[in-house]
């Protein structure tokens, strides 16, 4: 087991390596330099030109790379441009936005999805599985944006259920109990759009598993012992489709990331993908690489998650 | 006689293969068969009308005082935009260009995806090695911002950039699928026998291996067309995807970022946004069709 979790972090290694070159050379082709964000009309060119020469930007490449790792391995990612100020604290703020948006969303979906899934696969072919089934096949189809845009449209304008952007209104004091509801209020119709959005994968999964189940021996034991039907679809299938249900977070977080790109923006919740899509319109390039970077980073940890689970749930696909 | 006789016999139980399999398929699904006449005719309706219809420059000609004309005023069918822009007539030009787009990814990164595919499997070895762990990586890619970011550092930017750069990333999915279908497929007999008789492996590859894949492929092609169309239109709707100046669905669908527009004009953002959905339930619908015909275990028919 240890083994198999050691080997597939060491696969991550050269992984981390490539895609920090390819962000290295993205950024060589930006143009601007980490010192663009302190010129303003004072500013004497050869001062610039002395900075640069400072932080070896007239190095050979080879070495201009090195010297990035090592800053970005002590947690210095340079200085935005627009919002003058250090980018680690600046994305610290916004991660944190989406962490909780992310969290919020992720119990969401399970939430909505392990119901719905084996509701649909313990009654199938009949309505109710006829309608969870086109669900997930609307809910597939749809693209991000189309669905976010007509929720905000029709909860957020039309019905007024639900704030139309921010993390909390003004002039709520921090720390109260108002204060704290009024987040979650803010959070919800982005959350629901992304739950809605990403049950496919798991409803689909779930239901597919729970109709193999019921012809499968272990059920039919349970049956012929006089266990209750009820009880055989919540202590023995649901049990033996749960972790591989969990393995699912790691590509829900994958989604989830680029999911937020498109829901943040349209939401106008200030986090992560929000400040990535500003970042490239007011061309931030500090910001820009950075959170390519960590959004990478993220990815891979995402499937590592995924791996180590399915390698928990099932013995014969770990690596000896 | 006798012989001809069991002959017809033999000759009706052959079961039906390849198109008939889809055209049965569809006859039994009718919300199938009505996507793919629908999805059809819109497409070439919409080739149709803009090459033949509507004059471009002059649907992108800025009037302001038609300025977000409601539906319906003016000769304006569906209204009009912020710069007096036909909202109709830019739908047309926009899904053209959306579908046109998506065409070429979907084609590029499926003759991709095969060939490197196909190659994989059929080589096995160190050069499966070498290509399952660039898919690896690939797959583990943030792809939609690395395409943003390719998009925003290219100078002179115009279309075909856009088509190559989400090509870049669209092959993988294409050549993993073909790799396991291909790994199952290269231990046939039938291949083996080729090999024995001398035929060359391109041979092997090309005519023997791959019209086996074809209702497989048929199912990827339309299911990644649909892909593509909704990661065109995703980037325009960002603003990284066609140039301004060219209409996109997704550009007439980001209108909607402006609140003004998204609570009081709907007739500039809904009509593309709808067009989006129906659109792509429409082809998801077709390629989910198609896959039931692929798979003998999942036919209605």
């Amino acid at each position: 087991m240890w083994k198999t979790v050691v080997r597939r972090i060491l696969v991550m290694i050269p992984q981390l390596f490539v895609l920090s070159l390819i962000i290295f050379f993205l950024a060589q082709k930006m143009p601007g330099d980490p010192f663009s964000g302190l010129i303003t009309p004072e500013t004497d060119p050869s001062r610039i030109e002395e900075l640069r020469e400072q932080a070896g930007l007239n190095d050979p490449l080879p070495m201009q790379y090195v010297n990035w790792i090592k800053d970005v391995a002590q947690g210095d990612f340079g200085k935005s441009y627009t919002y003058k100020r250090s980018v680690s604290s600046l994305i610290g703020e916004r991660a944190y936005n989406t962490f909780l948006l992310s969290l919020f969303s992720v119990i969401l979906v399970y939430a909505l999805a392990i119901p719905l899934g084996v509701i649909a696969g313990r009654y199938k072919d009949t309505f109710v599985d006829k309608t969870v089934v086109l669900y997930s096949f609307i809910s597939y189809a749809i693209p991000t944006f189309v669905l976010s845009l007509i929720f905000l449209y029709v909860f957020g304008y039309q019905l007024s259920w639900f704030p139309t952007s921010g993390t909390v209104d003004v002039g709520i004091e921090e720390g109260t109990l108002s204060y704290y509801w009024n987040r979650i209020h803010h959070m919800l119709l982005p959350a629901i759009t992304y739950a809605v959005l990403g049950t496919t994968g798991i409803i689909q999964y779930l239901r597919s598993e729970v109709i193999d189940a019921q012809t499968q021996d272990y059920v039919k034991t349970a049956r012929s012992k006089g266990v209750p039907m009820r009880k055989v679809y919540t202590r023995h299938i649901f049990r033996n489709s749960l972790l591989p249900i969990a393995a699912f977070l790691g590509f829900t977080i994958t989604g989830l990331l680029g999911g937020s790109i498109f829901i943040e923006t349209i939401f106008g919740y200030p986090g992560m993908g929000q400040l990535f899509v500003n970042s490239v319109l007011t061309r931030d390039y500090s910001v820009i690489t950075t959170l390519v970077m960590l959004f990478g980073f993220l990815t891979l940890l995402g499937s590592l998650l995924s791996d180590i689970i399915m390698s928990i749930v099932d013995p014969r696909i770990r690596i000896d | 006689m006798e012989q001809e006789k069991q002959q017809e016999v033999v000759v009706e139980s052959v079961p039906p293969t390849g198109m008939k399999v889809v055209l049965r398929e569809f006859k039994k699904d009718k919300i199938a068969m009505f996507s793919f006449i629908f999805i059809t005719a819109l497409i070439i309706g919409v080739y149709i009308a803009s090459y033949f219809f509507i004059d471009i420059d002059e649907v992108m000609k800025v009037k302001l005082l038609q300025r977000y004309t409601e539906p319906g005023v003016n000769g304006y069918v569906l209204g009009a935009d912020e710069a007096g822009r036909d909202i109709l007539m830019q739908l047309i030009i926009g899904a053209k260009n959306s579908i046109y787009i998506a065409i070429s990814v979907t084609l590029i990164t499926s003759i991709a995806g095969i060939i490197i595919g196909l190659a994989a499997a059929y080589y096995g070895g160190v050069i499966d090695n070498i290509i399952m762990r660039i898919i690896d990586f690939f797959m583990t890619l943030p792809t939609l911002l690395i395409i943003i970011v390719m998009i925003t550092i290219i100078p002179e930017y115009t279309p075909f950039h856009l088509i190559l750069v989400i090509s870049l990333f669209g092959w993988v999915g294409t050549a993993r699928l073909v790799r396991s279908k291909v790994l199952s497929e290269a231990r046939r007999d039938y291949v083996s026998a080729s090999k024995t008789m001398g035929t060359s492996d391109l041979a092997i590859m090309f005519k023997g291996i791959l019209p086996n894949l074809s209702s497989i492929l048929i199912v990827e092609l339309t299911l990644s067309f649909a892909g593509n169309v909704g990661i065109e239109t995703g980037l325009s709707f960002l603003g990284f995807g066609l140039p301004p100046s060219v209409p996109s669905l997704g550009t007439l669908v980001s209108y909607a970022t402006n609140p003004v527009v998204l609570a009081g004009k709907w007739w500039v953002w809904l009509p593309a946004s709808l067009f989006i959905l129906v659109m792509m339930l429409g082809i998801n619908y077709v390629g989910q069709a198609l896959r039931r015909a692929a798979d003998a275990r999942q036919r209605l028919g």
